[in-house]
C-alpha cells in the first residue's frame, strides 16, 4: 500500500472518507518524510508543524462528510514568494529575511476556506527570477531524482516537494516556466493557468504581467482539484478575469477522439536533446494512439519570445523591486549616513547578482532614448506572438511540445552562464508572454531523469489541455513513477543525453 | 507689457499645473478613509503601504470627479485611457514608483483640451485645458532633529491634476485663473479646494518672451502656499527674469522655491540633472474605459456652475455682473448668499452686504465664509432689522462685526447693547428741540433756508442718541419745527 505522503489528494481523501486515515495522521507522515529528507532536499524555507497540526486536528471530524470543502485536511506547500500572515515570506531574499506580511495572499484564503493545511514555505529562486533555484539566498533546492542535480525553477522547493512526497499539493508562481520547468525535471505535474484566471493579490510581483500562480500536483486530477480552488475573479486584482471557473474534476476526459493537437515544429529545432525529443515524439503518439489528430504547426516569432521575454519581465521588475529600498519594511544596512547611501547599500546587500543584473536590464530597458528601440519593440513581439498563437488556434484544440530543452542539469553548471540558464525556459516563455495556459505532464525518463509533455490551450480553457494530460496520464504510467527513495547524488547516473 | 530696463517690452507667459484633492471617501487604489488630521501611520493598508504582493483597485469614485472636472472644463473624454508608473525613489513614496497618468503616444491621459472662461476686465479670458489626468498623493515627511519621519496617511489619496496651456500673461491673471478654476471643482463637487489643507496645490511655468519672437527659457516655480503667494511668486519670478535679461544674462532652466518670509524664489539645490522617471503602463490596472453612457450620467448630476449661477443672478436677480462674479467666485459665498435670500428677499442689498463689510473682515482674516460662525439666518435678521428702520445703517456695521466674531444673532446684540433705533416720535421731537434751543445760530440758518444746516442738526441728533435715531424721522422733525420745505 502506498504511503501516506505519497497518495494523490484525490486518493488521500477516500481515505478519510472510509475512516481509514485522519488529516493529523496524515499531516504527521508528511512531516516524518520531511524529516527524513530536508537536510538534502531542502525544500522548505520555513514550516510550521504545530500549526499545521492543529489545522488539521480541527478537519478531522469534517473530512468524513459528504460535504467536506474540497481540500479538506490535504497538506499543501506554498512558496516563499506568496503571501502568508504571520509567516515569513522572503521570495528567497535576503532583503526580506524575517518579514512577515500582515495578511494572507487571496489564494491562500482560497486554500484555507477549501480546508487545506498549510506546512510551510517553499524555496524559489530569489524574486522567482532564475530557472534553477540556485538563486536562493537561503541555499539552492535538490531534485530528488538526483540529489546532484536541480529541482529546477523557478518553483524549485514546492515541487521538489511534491515530488518527494514532502507535501501532496504546492503552489507555484510561472512568470516564464517557473511551475513548467520544475514540474517536467522533477516527473510531476505543473500548470500555469491563463493569466487573470488565479488572483496575484498577494504573489510578490516579479513581472506584472506574466506572473502567474498555478498548481502542482502529482496527477492532473490534483491539479485540476487545485486550480478549481483557487481560480476566479479576485476584486482585489483588477487584472483577474471575471470568466467562469468549471468543475474541472469532474469533466476529465480518457479519450481524446476529435482533439486537434497542433505540434510546434519550432520547439523541436536545434537545442533539443535528443532523448527529450523522442520522449516527447513518443508522448504525441501515444496522443493520436488515443484518437487526437496531431499535425505541425508554426510558430515562426516564438525564436523572438525569450529576447522579448528578457526585455519585458526586467524592465516590470526593476519597478516592481524598487520598494525594497530599507525605508519602511524589509532589510535595511546598517550603516547609513543619508537616503542615497540607505538606499544603495540596502539594495547591494539585499539582493543577489542575478536580481541585480535584472534590475539594471530593466532600468536601462525603460529610459528615456532606450524605451522604444528595447520595451516597445520587446511589446510588439509579444503581440505578434500572441496574434500567432490566436491563428494556431483557429485550427487546434490545444498544442503540444516539450517543456524543457534537456533533463534536470548538474547543480553549479550553469550559475555561471546566465544566457544559458535563459535558454532553459525557451519552451515556456512564449506562453507567459500571449498570456495563455499550459500544463507540464510527465512523459518519459531520460538516463533516469523525468521528461515532460507542454500541453498549451486557448485563453481560459484550462479544461481542453487538462483533459489532454488527464487522458495522456491515464494511458501511460509515468505519473507511477516515483524518485528513487534517498536518490544519491550519484555519478553512475548518467547525464540526459 | 513690462518694459525691461533696455526698453523692449516682453510677454509674460505663464502654465500651471494644478494639484486637486479630489473629495473621495477612500484612497485612489485601497478602501482606506481619506481623512485630513489623523494620527500618522493610522490611515494605511498594504496597498496604500505598497506591501509586496498588494495590488491596486481603481476608485470609481475619483474617476467620476475626474469626468465631472473634465466636463466643467469642456474637455474630450478619452473613451480609454492608461495608468502609467512614474518611478523615482523617495521615502515618502512607499513603492518608488508614482501611478499617473502619461501622455505618451497612443496613451492619452483621462481628458484634454477644455477651457476656463472667466470675467476679465471688461470681457471674458480664456484659458486652455492641455490635460487633466488622475494621480495618488505621496506620504509626508516629518522633520525632527537628527532624524526624519515619514507618515503614510496621505498615501494614495486621490489628486487630480489639472493642467493649463502657456495661456496666463501675468501674476494676476494666474491668481484669478486659481481662484475660478477651483470655485469650478468646488461648484462641481469635485474638490473642497483648502489651500490649508494641500488639497488644493499649484506649481507653475514662466518665461519672458520679446514681442513676437520664440518662448523664452522657462523656470518651474514651487511651494506656493495660497493664491496670494501665487501672484507674489510670479510677480516676483517676473521680474527676475526680465532683471536677468535687461543685464544680458540668460534665464537659466531650473526649479526654483518660493521663499513666503523673505518673499523671493531661490534655486532649489537638488542636483539639476535631468530626471528620467521611465514611464510605461502600469500592468496593475486594466485600461480605464469611460463609455458614453457613463460621461451622460455624470452630466445629468452634475450641480449648476459658476458660469450659468453668475448669468442667473444677472439675468434673474438683477445683479450687477461685478457683484454676480464675487458671490460666485467660491461655492461657500454663493450657497450663503443664495441661503441669506432666501429669507430675506432683497438680493441688491444682501450682495453688497457679503461682497462690502464680510468679504473685507473674510480678506482681513484669510478665511472663508464658512470658516466663520456668522450663518445666512443670522445675516438675513440683521438685514430684516435694517429694513424695517429697527436699527441704523451704523449701528448694522457694528453689529455684524461682532456677529462675524461671534455667531450670534442680530436680535440679541442689539438687545444687549441697547441698539435698537428710536422711531418713537415723541422722544425724538424731545431731543430735536433740545438740539435746536443748544445751536441758536445753525437753527436761525434753517429757518433763513440754507437747507445744508438741517444736516448739521441731525448729526448733533444723532451724537446725542448715540446713533440711534431713526435719521428719516429726525430730518421730518427739524424741517416741522423750523418750518422749512
Amino acid at each position: 500500500m502506498t504511503a501516506l505522503p505519497d497518495l494523490t489528494a484525490g486518493e488521500l481523501r477516500a481515505r478519510y472518507r472510509r475512516g481509514e486515515t485522519s488529516p493529523a495522521e496524515a499531516v504527521r507522515a508528511v512531516f516524518e518524510r520531511i524529516d527524513a529528507q530536508e537536510r538534502r532536499l531542502h525544500a522548505y524555507l520555513y514550516v510550521d508543524r504545530e500549526a499545521a497540526l492543529a489545522e488539521a486536528a480541527r478537519w478531522d471530524g469534517v473530512v468524513r462528510r459528504d460535504d467536506a470543502p474540497p481540500l479538506a485536511g490535504i497538506p499543501v506547500a506554498v512558496k516563499d514568494n506568496i503571501c502568508t500572515q504571520g509567516w515569513p515570506t522572503t521570495c528567497g531574499s535576503r532583503i526580506l529575511a524575517g518579514y512577515r506580511p500582515p495578511y494572507d495572499a487571496t489564494v491562500v484564503t482560497r486554500l484555507r476556506r477549501a480546508g487545506a493545511i498549510i506546512l510551510g514555505k517553499a524555496n524559489c529562486d530569489e524574486f522567482a527570477m532564475g530557472s534553477s533555484t540556485e538563486n536562493s539566498a537561503y541555499g539552492p533546492t535538490r531534485n530528488p531524482w538526483d540529489e546532484a542535480r536541480v529541482p529546477g525553477g523557478t518553483s524549485g522547493g514546492p515541487t521538489a516537494a511534491v515530488a518527494a512526497g514532502e507535501a501532496t499539493l504546492a503552489l507555484g508562481s510561472d512568470t516564464g516556466g517557473s511551475i513548467r520547468q520544475p514540474a517536467a525535471f522533477c516527473g510531476v505535474v505543473g500548470m500555469k493557468p491563463t493569466y487573470g484566471r488565479v488572483s496575484r493579490y498577494g504573489l510578490v510581483a516579479f513581472a506584472s504581467s506574466l506572473d502567474q500562480i498555478g498548481p502542482i500536483a502529482r496527477s492532473v486530477r490534483d491539479a485540476a482539484l487545485l486550480l478549481q480552488v483557487i481560480a476566479g475573479r479576485d476584486p482585489a486584482d483588477s487584472t483577474s478575469a471575471d470568466v467562469e471557473v468549471p468543475a474541472y474534476g469532474d469533466r476529465l476526459a480518457t479519450s481524446l477522439r476529435g482533439v486537434r493537437l497542433g505540434i510546434i515544429r519550432e520547439f523541436f529545432a536545434e537545442g533539443l536533446d535528443a532523448g527529450v525529443a523522442a520522449a516527447v515524439r513518443d508522448a504525441i503518439e501515444t496522443c493520436r494512439s488515443l484518437g487526437a489528430a496531431c499535425e505541425e504547426v508554426s510558430l515562426p516569432s516564438a525564436s523572438f519570445a525569450l529576447p522579448a521575454y528578457y526585455i519585458v519581465a526586467p524592465a516590470e521588475a526593476s519597478s516592481n523591486l524598487a520598494r525594497y529600498a530599507g525605508v519602511h519594511f524589509g532589510h535595511r544596512t546598517s550603516n547609513a549616513a543619508d537616503l542615497i547611501t540607505l538606499y544603495s547599500r540596502t539594495r547591494r546587500e539585499g539582493f543577489g547578482a542575478e536580481v541585480k543584473r535584472r534590475i539594471m536590464i530593466g532600468t536601462y530597458a525603460l529610459s528615456s532614448g532606450y524605451y522604444e528601440a528595447f520595451y516597445l519593440r520587446a511589446l510588439r513581439v509579444r503581440t505578434l506572438i500572441r496574434r500567432e498563437f490566436e491563428t494556431a488556434f483557429n485550427r487546434f484544440d490545444a498544442l503540444v511540445g516539450p517543456v524543457t530543452p534537456t533533463t534536470a542539469f548538474r547543480l553549479g553548471e550553469k550559475v555561471d552562464d546566465p544566457l544559458q540558464m535563459y535558454l532553459s525556459d525557451v519552451y515556456t516563455v512564449p506562453l507567459n508572454l500571449a498570456g495563455l495556459p499550459g500544463i507540464s505532464v510527465p512523459c518519459g525518463l531520460v538516463g533516469g531523469l523525468p521528461v515532460g509533455l507542454q500541453v498549451i490551450g486557448r485563453a481560459f480553457d484550462e479544461q481542453t489541455i487538462l483533459n489532454v494530460a488527464h487522458a495522456f496520464e491515464q494511458a501511460t504510467p509515468f505519473h507511477t513513477r516515483r524518485p528513487p527513495a534517498g536518490a544519491p547524488a550519484s555519478e553512475g547516473r548518467g547525464r540526459a543525453s | 507689457m513690462p518694459p525691461t530696463e533696455t526698453g523692449v517690452r516682453h510677454e509674460t507667459i505663464i502654465g500651471l499645473e494644478v494639484h486637486v484633492q479630489l473629495s473621495t471617501a477612500s484612497k485612489m487604489f485601497c478602501a482606506c478613509a481619506v481623512a485630513f488630521g489623523a494620527p500618522p501611520n493610522t490611515r494605511t493598508c498594504p496597498v496604500c503601504l505598497g506591501l509586496p504582493g498588494s495590488l491596486p483597485v481603481l476608485n470609481r469614485r475619483a474617476v467620476d470627479l475626474g469626468v465631472r472636472t473634465a466636463l466643467a472644463l469642456g474637455c474630450r473624454i478619452q473613451p480609454e485611457s492608461q495608468f502609467h508608473r512614474k518611478n523615482y525613489y523617495y521615502p515618502d513614496l512607499p513603492k518608488n514608483y508614482q501611478i499617473s497618468q502619461y501622455q505618451y503616444m497612443d496613451h492619452p491621459p483621462l481628458a484634454t483640451a477644455g477651457v476656463l472662461r472667466f470675467p476679465f476686465g471688461n470681457g471674458l479670458k480664456e484659458i486652455g485645458i492641455r490635460r487633466v489626468h488622475l494621480e495618488e498623493d505621496t506620504g509626508k515627511l516629518v522633520h525632527v532633529p537628527g532624524r526624519s519621519l515619514v507618515d503614510y496617511n496621505r498615501c494614495g489619496t486621490p489628486l487630480m491634476e489639472v493642467v493649463t496651456e502657456p495661456d496666463l500673461r501675468s501674476a494676476e491673471e494666474a491668481r484669478l485663473f486659481l481662484t475660478h478654476l477651483r470655485a469650478l471643482l468646488q461648484f462641481a463637487e469635485v474638490t473642497s479646494g483648502r489651500l490649508e489643507e494641500g488639497t488644493f496645490r499649484c506649481d507653475a511655468n514662466l518665461s519672458l518672451r520679446p514681442p513676437g519672437g520664440p518662448y523664452g527659457t522657462r523656470t518651474e516655480i514651487k511651494n506656493m502656499n495660497s493664491l496670494r503667494s501665487v501672484e507674489r511668486a510670479l510677480r516676483f519670478e517676473e521680474g527676475r527674469q526680465r532683471e536677468a535679461l535687461a543685464r544680458g544674462e540668460d534665464v537659466i532652466q531650473e526649479t526654483r522655491h518660493w521663499d513666503e518670509d523673505r518673499e523671493i524664489t531661490f534655486a532649489s539645490r537638488e542636483k539639476e540633472e535631468a530626471q528620467d522617471y521611465r514611464y510605461f503602463p502600469e500592468p496593475d490596472l486594466v485600461p480605464l474605459h469611460v463609455d458614453p453612457t457613463w460621461v451622460e450620467r455624470i452630466r445629468s448630476g452634475l450641480p449648476e456652475l459658476p458660469e450659468a449661477r453668475r448669468r442667473r443672478y444677472v439675468e434673474t436677480l438683477g445683479l450687477p455682473e461685478h457683484d454676480a462674479g464675487l458671490l460666485t467666485a467660491t461655492r461657500a459665498m454663493a450657497e450663503f448668499f443664495e441661503a441669506t435670500i432666501r429669507l430675506f428677499s432683497k438680493p441688491k442689498v444682501a450682495g453688497n452686504w457679503l461682497i462690502g463689510d464680510i468679504a473685507a473682515y473674510l480678506n482681513a482674516e484669510g478665511r472663508e465664509i464658512d470658516e466663520v460662525p456668522i450663518r445666512p439666518e443670522h445675516l438675513a435678521g440683521l438685514l430684516a432689522l435694517i429694513d424695517t428702520g429697527k436699527i441704523s445703517g451704523r449701528s448694522a456695521k457694528e453689529i455684524l462685526e461682532e456677529m462675524l466674531r461671534t455667531g450670534r444673532p442680530a436680535e440679541a446684540i442689539v438687545q444687549e447693547r441697547g441698539l435698537a433705533q428710536i422711531s418713537d416720535e415723541g422722544t425724538l421731537d424731545s431731543v430735536v428741540q433740545e438740539v435746536i434751543a443748544e445751536h441758536p445760530g445753525p437753527a436761525g440758518d434753517v429757518r433763513a433756508g440754507k437747507d445744508q444746516a438741517v444736516a448739521f442738526l441731525v448729526g448733533q441728533v444723532m451724537k446725542k442718541t448715540r446713533g440711534r435715531a431713526n435719521p428719516t424721522m429726525v430730518n421730518r422733525l427739524i424741517r416741522e419745527r423750523l418750518g422749512a420745505g
